[in-house]
């Protein structure tokens, strides 16, 4: 059985600042981390490989340094990994994205199985996953939270749904993406920090992948970010002064006039 | 502070770390009060290579020896010193096999161990025989198709949990300790039971059980190395093992003191963090420089062990003394300077002081140990003279 499992690198913070001018996050001088649901993805591919053998493949679209991301994947138990990296993608939407990972899941060839976390911490929207299954033309299963049987070429699994769970039977290769309550992912080991170190993760550009260029980077995108602002806040507490006698009479004055008390 | 520490070693530590702060600190205070043993910890410790780390690589280890040892144990003692000992006692389990045993038996025990499969256990002490080794009882008598065990050893670190025991034992009983043999028995050998968990000070996740023998029939080729060689082999084994104890105590302390500086940074009295009273400086600084000095002694002692130095009794006891002679002061400091918080259960100050304890007490308590380092001093002399 092989996996393609894909990853994106996050800020490991909540504490990020957008710029003002291209209304982007600053990520500059912030750590980055794999983001947390597609480590559920990672471990539930090597989890399949140790019951049903073959071989999983860590994907990711993003700048040069994801790279590090990659090798961290190998030192858990990824069999190999490749970086899609290329100027012409920056900007990227969900749309142009998908498109452009289901290009390298397509050079990758011969997999049974396509996963991706449910969503970024990041950009929040969740549409990756279905968007690559759309551009790819195969089964799309969301919120798969166990994996039961696998079999003749077909799958069955779990998907948490709001009030309870589905069991569902799909043929291979599908797309799914996972929740947490899918596994534990594990940490890296020795000898796979080791493998990682020695790792050649090949860089696919917009030409290795032979695109469409319309469909890639800014052009490729359906929807762009016109603005970027916290919410207003709209009600606002009113703090009362003085001493806490004062303060009591203020109070029940207030309730009084909102016919409260 | 420069370690010296080799890229590999450095990558090792990392790693330990981050199992330390990942899986074991969150789960900590909660393994202190159910007194569980961690298995999902030794899961995670197994899946990451760490019980690899102590094993050669012919039987599927990655090559190192007691000081990588005693770096993944400062790390993971550095969160829990329960957690640690779970995972140090499978290598002092093992030691005897990688030391004196034979190909067949390596081959046998040491991959399951290196692959995580199989926790393993040292049985040496007695409810005769404690400090005193010489005063063991239980007996391994020979028969046809092997050794009859029978008797009882206590306080037995990972017993009930591990699946291979290194047990000493009697075959000569005339002789006394020179007739003391090392055999390798399995869990799960008809004769061979579990008493009930110790309720402990601290370190209280780590299983502590008798180990009962009646009639425990151990096939012949489990004798490690010859009969007799049971007494030698054991001091050999201890030599070793004890530096990674000064590395659990050199962990408690750290942790401790990591501790100790949070709160005190925050704790505000009379305007200020505490951490800007003299008072307390003073004691903090002390708890890093001996935190220093012990680490440093455990690291060279290690490296001595690994460098096949003969003679190291007396090295390998200065370690586990000194080291855990620090955690207990630097400890109960601790608790000190963080006050009522120190105390209460819901910080895990009051854990650590439990848990510093035990390392003045195992592989040989502080007092004998100090008489094997005095012994030491008096035969040098001797030898000059």
């Amino acid at each position: 059985m092989n996996i393609i499992v894909c990853l994106k690198q996050v800020p490991g913070t909540t504490d990020v600042k957008i710029d003002p001018e291209t209304n982007t996050l600053r990520r500059e001088g912030i750590e980055n981390v794999v983001n947390p649901f597609d480590t559920y993805a990672l471990e539930e591919g090597i989890r399949l490989r140790e019951r049903f053998g073959g071989k999983v493949t860590a994907i990711s679209m993003g700048p040069p340094q994801a790279e590090g991301m990659l090798r961290e994947a190998i030192s858990c138990g990824a069999d190999e990994a490749i970086l899609i990296s290329d100027r012409a993608f920056a900007g990227s939407d969900t749309l142009a994205t998908s498109y452009t990972l289901s290009c390298a899941v397509n050079k990758i060839g011969d997999y049974d199985l396509v996963i991706c976390g449910r969503q970024t911490i990041d950009g929040d929207t969740g549409q990756v996953g279905p968007e690559l299954s759309e551009a790819l033309g195969l089964p799309f299963v969301a919120y798969v939270s166990k994996i039961n049987e696998l079999a003749d070429g077909k799958m069955t699994l779990e998907r948490m749904v709001e009030d309870g769970h589905e069991v569902i039977e799909t043929p291979l290769p599908a797309v799914i993406t996972v929740v947490k309550e899918i596994n534990v992912p594990r940490l890296p080991s020795l000898r796979g920090i080791t493998r990682a170190k020695r790792a050649e993760i090949p860089v696919w550009t917009s030409g290795d992948l032979e695109v469409d260029d319309g469909r890639i980077g800014l052009t490729g995108s359906a929807t762009w970010v016109v603005e970027i602002f916290f919410p207003q806040r709209i009600h606002r507490g009113e703090m009362l002064e003085g001493d806490p006698d004062g303060q009591v009479d203020a109070l029940i004055e207030k309730l009084r006039e909102l016919k409260i008390a | 502070m420069d370690y010296g520490l080799s890229e590999e070693q450095i990558t090792l530590r990392d790693l330990a770390r981050r199992i330390a702060e990942e899986r074991i600190l969150p789960v900590r205070a909660e393994l202190d009060e159910t007194e569980e043993f961690p298995w999902a910890i030794m899961k995670d410790l197994a899946d990451s290579d760490m019980f690899r780390v102590f094993i050669p690589e012919e039987y599927d280890g990655l090559g190192g020896g007691c000081f990588e040892l005693c770096v993944v144990v400062e790390e993971l003692s550095r969160a829990c010193g329960g957690v640690a000992v779970c995972y140090a006692a499978s290598a002092l389990g093992a030691s005897a096999i990688l030391l004196f045993g034979s190909e067949e038996q390596k081959q046998k025990y040491l991959p399951d161990i290196a692959d995580g499969k199989r926790l393993a256990a040292f049985g040496l002490t007695e409810p005769t025989a404690g400090s005193d080794a010489g005063g063991i009882r239980t007996t391994a008598e020979k028969v046809s198709g092997g050794y009859l065990l029978n008797g009882t050893k206590q306080f037995i670190t990972n017993g009930g949990e591990a699946e291979i025991y290194t047990i000493i034992a009697l075959t000569d009983k005339a002789k006394g300790a020179r007739g003391a043999s090392a055999l390798i028995v399995e869990k799960d050998t008809p004769g061979f039971t579990f008493g009930k968990k110790e309720k402990k000070m601290g370190i209280r996740t780590s299983a502590t059980r008798e180990l009962i023998f009646r009639d425990c029939l151990v096939p012949e080729e489990n004798l490690i190395s010859k009969e007799g060689a049971g007494f030698p082999m054991t001091m050999r084994v201890l030599d070793k093992s004890r530096p990674g104890i000064g590395a659990q105590a050199v962990g408690i302390a750290q942790g401790a003191l990591d501790a100790a500086v949070d709160y005190t940074s925050q704790r505000i009295q009379f305007g200020h963090p505490i951490i800007s009273l003299p008072v307390v400086q003073d004691k903090l600084a002390d708890m890093a420089t001996q935190i220093e000095a012990a680490r440093l002694l455990v690291h060279g002692v290690a490296r001595t062990v690994d460098s096949g130095a003969k003679n190291i009794t007396a090295e390998a006891s200065m370690a586990k003394v000194f080291a855990s002679d620090v955690a207990m002061k630097v400890t109960v400091d601790a608790v000190q300077v963080c006050g009522g918080a120190g105390y209460m259960r819901d910080y895990p100050l009051e854990k650590m002081m439990r848990d510093a304890k035990i390392t003045q007490i195992y592989e040989g308590s502080n007092e004998v140990l100090r008489n094997t380092i005095a012994v030491g001093l008096r035969k040098r002399k001797a030898r000059r003279e």
